[in-house]
């Protein structure tokens, strides 16, 4: 579970820095221009902790590890409210595969981690799907792969499924009006942009899609 | 959304480093007033806190320049931490003022409205829980937005700066914790405003305008940002443009006839001071067709969003206890008198 943890960990950190100027294209549309470098901040500085060496743990526990650090290192390095958002996504996902029964498969273990985590987020930042936020990518991602693990979907079925429904769920709010984060100043101007927060949550499901094809 | 490329003309050594390197002029430009760590990006006064005073320590995204590191010092905040620009700081950062602000009466912290702010000073609080008595006010003055379900609530913009003045009195008098968070509440219930905008601003990591605007163009009910507001209007007179803010603030304050106000007309940062002038006399001129009375004012660029250009209005209603609290001497880089 640790080398899908940190596949992800690395892929996330390639796609954010890749499309870190398109996301800060976004904010500029509808908030103050600094997502995608704050981002970029942000995962870089947990590539080096991913390349700094493995965690003390061992299987499930170790990964849990890894989340929970990664979940630390966004909330002390990005800023911005997509700082502790994201962070508290992070440590929710740990919690949630570290209490989960030692017989869980990984693909239900993805499952339980994209649920905590878009639990965590729409706790923390009171929103929920709808208000043209990451929600958007993040809550429908995680129902997409909670089908598909019904369905007897794999691990990698899983995060395809995930990442699928992640891209269409922020390509979902450019008709949508704002109603939390910077954007929701706008009013009806927000309408037509796609929210860059949503953006950056379907490109880190991507990355674990990637992860699964490595 | 237009993202025409302008090259981006700054004073700055790379786009990476203009926080720390700010931070390193403040530090050479005010030695006997601040304690500048560029490390972990925390301002703190030189003499460090007052024991048994309560501290005031704010912070928010840099590019607001003078706020907050131009009001460090006596009268005003014991600390401030700066995050990148237009970046909330993060946790660890505001925990570090937090601790070497404290004084031993508790630690008040000044909070802008905007979740970020809002999320990472919560955090910061949770850090030092049980160690450190921290209050915290979270100043939401703009009326360009409504406060309602449907936003993430109103912004917090020119009251800061008033409410970091007069808070900081109330504390260096020796009021207590509560008294002081009561205070700040008071100037933030008793204060509103509002801003346009005559341009955009460059955001250094970004490399362009936040948005495009043309010649005869203006965004009205701008927040700090550089984000783009409520409505995009036609250029007019600046009498004019004053009454588009004054009228909501007025109506939002339910100001009437005979009350008395602190006015502080605010450049955006890129406005010179002579038009920033003329602003301050349309708005007195309004104000005192409505038989509003100006007793203090403040013009200049006190809360500013980079190098845009615009001007914000923000109206204060007084009382005798918080123009007493204005009065009270006050020494920082950007707002000294009486001492």
């Amino acid at each position: 579970m640790l080398d899908l943890v940190d596949g992800w960990l690395v892929h996330s950190a390639e796609r954010i820095h890749a499309e870190a100027d398109a996301l800060t294209r976004l904010d500029q549309a509808i908030g103050d221009g600094d997502h995608g470098a704050n981002l970029d901040r942000g995962f870089t500085a947990i590539l080096a902790t991913v390349e700094a060496g493995r965690p003390s743990g061992e299987g499930v526990e170790a990964a849990a590890e890894r989340l929970h650090a990664a979940g630390r290192t966004l909330i002390s390095t990005v800023g911005g409210a997509s700082g502790p958002l994201y962070g508290s996504a992070l440590l929710r996902a740990a919690a949630a595969i570290r209490s989960a029964a030692s017989e869980v498969s990984k693909a239900e273990l993805v499952v339980l981690g994209l649920e905590a985590a878009g639990e965590g987020v729409s706790a923390l930042g009171h929103a929920t799907v709808g208000e043209k936020t990451m929600l958007d990518a993040l809550m429908p991602a995680a129902e997409a792969a909670r089908d598909a693990l019904d369905g007897g979907g794999d691990v990698a079925g899983v995060a395809s499924a995930a990442a699928d429904a992640a891209d269409a769920g922020a390509v979902a709010t450019i008709p949508m009006l704002a109603t939390k984060g910077r954007a929701s100043y706008l009013g009806e101007r927000s309408i037509g942009h796609q929210d860059p927060g949503a953006t950056s949550a379907a490109l880190i499901l991507r990355a674990l899609a990637d992860a699964l094809v490595d | 959304m237009t993202t025409t490329p302008t090259r981006m003309k700054k004073l700055i050594n790379a786009a990476g480093d203009v926080v720390p390197d700010g931070l390193a002029g403040l530090a050479a430009a005010y030695p006997d007033l601040l304690s500048v760590d560029v490390e972990h990006r925390v301002v703190l006064r030189s003499a460090g806190p007052t024991r048994g005073n309560v501290a005031l320590v704010s912070g928010g995204g840099s590019g607001h320049e003078p706020l907050h590191a131009g009001y460090v010092g006596t009268g005003m905040l014991t600390a401030v931490c700066p995050g990148e620009i237009f970046t909330s700081p993060v946790p660890d950062q505001i925990e570090r003022a937090t601790r070497a602000a404290d004084g031993g009466a508790g630690v008040l912290h000044i909070i802008k409205n905007y979740t970020g702010d809002v999320l990472n000073f919560e955090m910061a609080a949770e850090l030092v829980a049980g160690e450190i008595e921290v209050a915290s006010v979270v100043t939401n003055d703009d009326v360009s937005v409504e406060d309602s379900l449907y936003t993430a609530g109103r912004r917090g913009v020119g009251v800061t700066v008033l409410v970091e003045k007069i808070a900081g009195a109330a504390a260096e008098s020796g009021a207590s914790l509560a008294e002081v968070e009561a205070i700040a509440r008071r100037v933030n219930e008793q204060g509103r405003s509002m801003g346009l905008a005559l341009t955009s601003c460059v955001v250094p990591s970004a490399g362009t305008p936040t948005f495009e605007l043309a010649d005869d163009e203006v965004e009205v009910g701008i927040g700090i940002h550089g984000e783009p507001g409520r409505q995009r209007r036609k250029l007019a007179s600046v009498d004019e443009m004053a009454e588009w803010l004054v009228s909501p603030i007025v109506a939002d304050l339910s100001l009437t006839r005979g009350q008395t106000v602190l006015a502080l007309v605010n450049g955006m940062g890129g406005t010179p001071l002579i038009e920033l002038y003329i602003a301050f006399a349309s708005v007195a001129k309004i104000l005192s067709g409505l038989g509003i009375g100006i007793a203090r004012n403040l013009v200049g660029n006190y809360i500013t969003s980079l190098e845009m250009a615009g001007f914000s209005v923000t109206l204060l209603r007084l009382d005798d206890e918080l123009v007493r609290l204005w009065d009270a001497p006050v020494h920082t880089p950007a707002l000294r008198w009486g001492m």
